[in-house]
């Protein structure tokens, strides 16, 4: 478990102090993949930093499995930095060594057996599937390849942690993609804790179990990602959900509704059934709802017609059928 | 036309020993320098205020030093540690005592050109090693060192070819090679061809070193492909 307690982070500069990170409470329990989102300059990246301590924070604790690490001698410091695997946005390869030293590079430091390094080695890389590249550098490969390099290179001394600072933002749709599946088939497969930053909502929604949303060295908001999905509380969490313009370019006049989809009514047809039970047309002006685990979670915003009639009718029906709702201003 | 005197500085070798001699001090110096200003640059950049072990005062003081010597015209330094070089090999004459002034003038250089190397070490690389729990010690020669070799040989070519130049300077306070050569038979004895011959000689020296030095810093460079 990690738990971040109390923690302030303020970066002095010529120009004054910075708060990067202010009153900060977290906790990631053991086996879920936990994701920190928030727009750069929020204080994410520091704030993953200040879990295996490359930053310093100013006050607060860090405290691993029920040990208070910020006050742990050098030494001891590194030895914890070895249990918790680390992944960044540029890779961070070691441009001079190839692909499977890169991957032993962890084992050299934890001091490894050599023949036991070279044969977890090759086991992660099977894992990645990049056994064919052994012999590579990394100016070699594509950038999917070589974050799954570092990958494996995360994974080397068996982590029961593992950061990843916006490991995605540098890629393409697509190795996003498999970079995702393959780090949520790490945690399943190996049970490793994953802590994800991001300023990207997709990647949240695709493999995390919880997120924290951070703004302006805050956190706003922490729950499951199917709840905040469904019903984001603070304005950033809306912000970062509701793509902007979702809500504004209101039709003069018009009345508009939200329907938030919060995954219990995922096999009715919502829309259809309302317009058919109340004979009243609507309009879609947006909608976005997400599959996650199976259940639709999500909203869309409804234009209504005129008439008082009408949106009453369409008021009782979302209320006899349980759908939650929210009018537009 | 060659000159008479030309014709008989080859024939007993003088020249071909003042290649050697040349050689030998550029080689002998440069690896002196390096064994001095390598740990030296190493340290001017683990300690600096955004290095990886920052000692500011250390770094205030040892940046001081290499400055000073640095600032210096060689031609006046090496006449000014002609005390040291007899203090350590005995004698203010001859290629031993400017091997000690050339080491004394291009230490701080050479200090100056590693830091520079490894200031261009990627630092996502630098805080991925300190991620995976490596000390400062190792990060230094698994990471910072290696990473940075290919730089590092193109500096040590620069070093050289200065080494090189400082070496032919030496000549006008007792040090031997083409630069003696050059002055004591060419400008000194009106040998025009002479001085000539000795710089055709250096030049041919310098692109040697920088041919051979910028084949195998890229050989060795696994970022070009």
């Amino acid at each position: 478990m990690i738990e971040l307690k109390n923690l302030n982070k303020t970066f002095k500069t010529s120009n004054g102090d910075i708060v990067a990170l202010d009153d900060i409470n977290l906790t990631v329990s053991d086996g879920e993949i936990f994701g920190i989102i928030g727009l750069s300059g929020a204080g994410k990246s520091t704030l993953v930093r200040c879990i295996n301590l490359l930053e310093r924070p100013t006050s607060g604790d860090v405290v691993i499995d029920g040990r208070v690490i910020n006050t742990l001698p050098g030494k001891e410091l590194l030895k914890v930095r070895q249990s918790i695997g680390m992944i960044f946005q540029s890779f961070n390869l070691l441009e001079q060594r190839n692909v499977i030293k890169n991957v032993c590079y962890p084992m050299e430091i934890a001091g490894m057996d050599k023949k036991e390094m070279l044969r977890r080695a090759d086991e992660l890389l099977e894992m990645v599937g990049l056994s064919d590249r052994k012999k590579s550098y990394p100016s070699q490969l594509s950038g999917g390849q070589k974050q799954r390099v570092a990958i494996a290179r995360a994974l080397a001394t068996r982590p029961k942690y593992l950061l990843c600072d916006e490991a995605t933002s540098a890629l393409d749709p697509n190795t996003t993609r498999s970079i995702l599946e393959l780090l949520k088939e790490i945690n399943k497969t190996l049970g490793v804790t994953i802590v994800v930053i991001t300023h990207e909502m997709s990647v949240i929604d695709k493999i995390c179990d919880r997120v924290a949303v951070i703004h302006e060295s805050r956190i706003a908001e922490t729950g499951k990602v199917s709840r905040i999905f469904a019903n984001p509380q603070s304005e950033i969490a809306k912000e970062l959900i509701l793509p902007k313009g979702a809500e504004s370019n209101p039709t003069p006049g018009s009345r508009r509704i939200r329907i938030i989809f919060d995954g219990s009514e995922s096999n009715m047809p919502v829309i259809s059934e309302l317009i058919l039970a109340t004979k009243v047309p609507v309009n879609i002006m947006y909608a976005d709802t997400k599959d996650i685990e199976g259940k639709a979670y999500g909203h869309m915003i409804l234009s209504l017609p005129d008439g008082e009639s009408g949106i009453e009718k369409i008021f009782a029906w979302l209320e006899a059928n349980n759908i939650e709702y929210r009018e537009e201003v | 036309m060659l000159s008479e005197m030309l014709h008989q500085l080859w024939e007993n070798g003088v020249i071909q020993r003042g290649i050697w001699e040349t050689v030998y001090m550029t080689v002998i110096s440069t690896a002196i320098s390096y064994i001095i200003g390598l740990p030296l640059g190493l340290l001017l950049c683990v300690t600096d205020r955004d290095g990886i072990h920052p000692i500011p005062w250390l770094n205030k003081i040892l940046g001081f030093i290499v400055n000073v010597f640095r600032s210096m015209p060689f031609i006046i330094l090496m006449i000014a540690v002609l005390p040291v070089a007899k203090l350590v090999v005995g004698t203010s004459m001859g290629n031993k005592a400017m091997i000690v002034a050339l080491v004394i003038a291009a230490a701080p250089y050479v200090a100056r050109m590693v830091e520079s190397s490894i200031k261009e070490v990627d630092k996502g690389v630098i805080e991925a090693a300190q991620a995976m729990g490596t000390s400062s010690s190792k990060i230094i020669y698994k990471v910072l060192v290696p990473e940075a070799k290919p730089s590092l040989i193109v500096g040590a070519v620069i070093s050289m070819v200065t080494i090189l130049g400082y070496s032919a300077m030496a000549a006008t306070i007792g040090g031997g090679g083409l630069g003696m050569i050059a002055i004591t038979y060419g400008y000194q004895r009106y040998n025009d061809d002479i001085i000539w011959i000795c710089v055709i000689l250096t030049i041919i020296i310098v692109q040697i070193i920088q041919e051979a030095g910028m084949h195998i810093a890229h050989r060795i460079d696994k970022r070009i492909r």
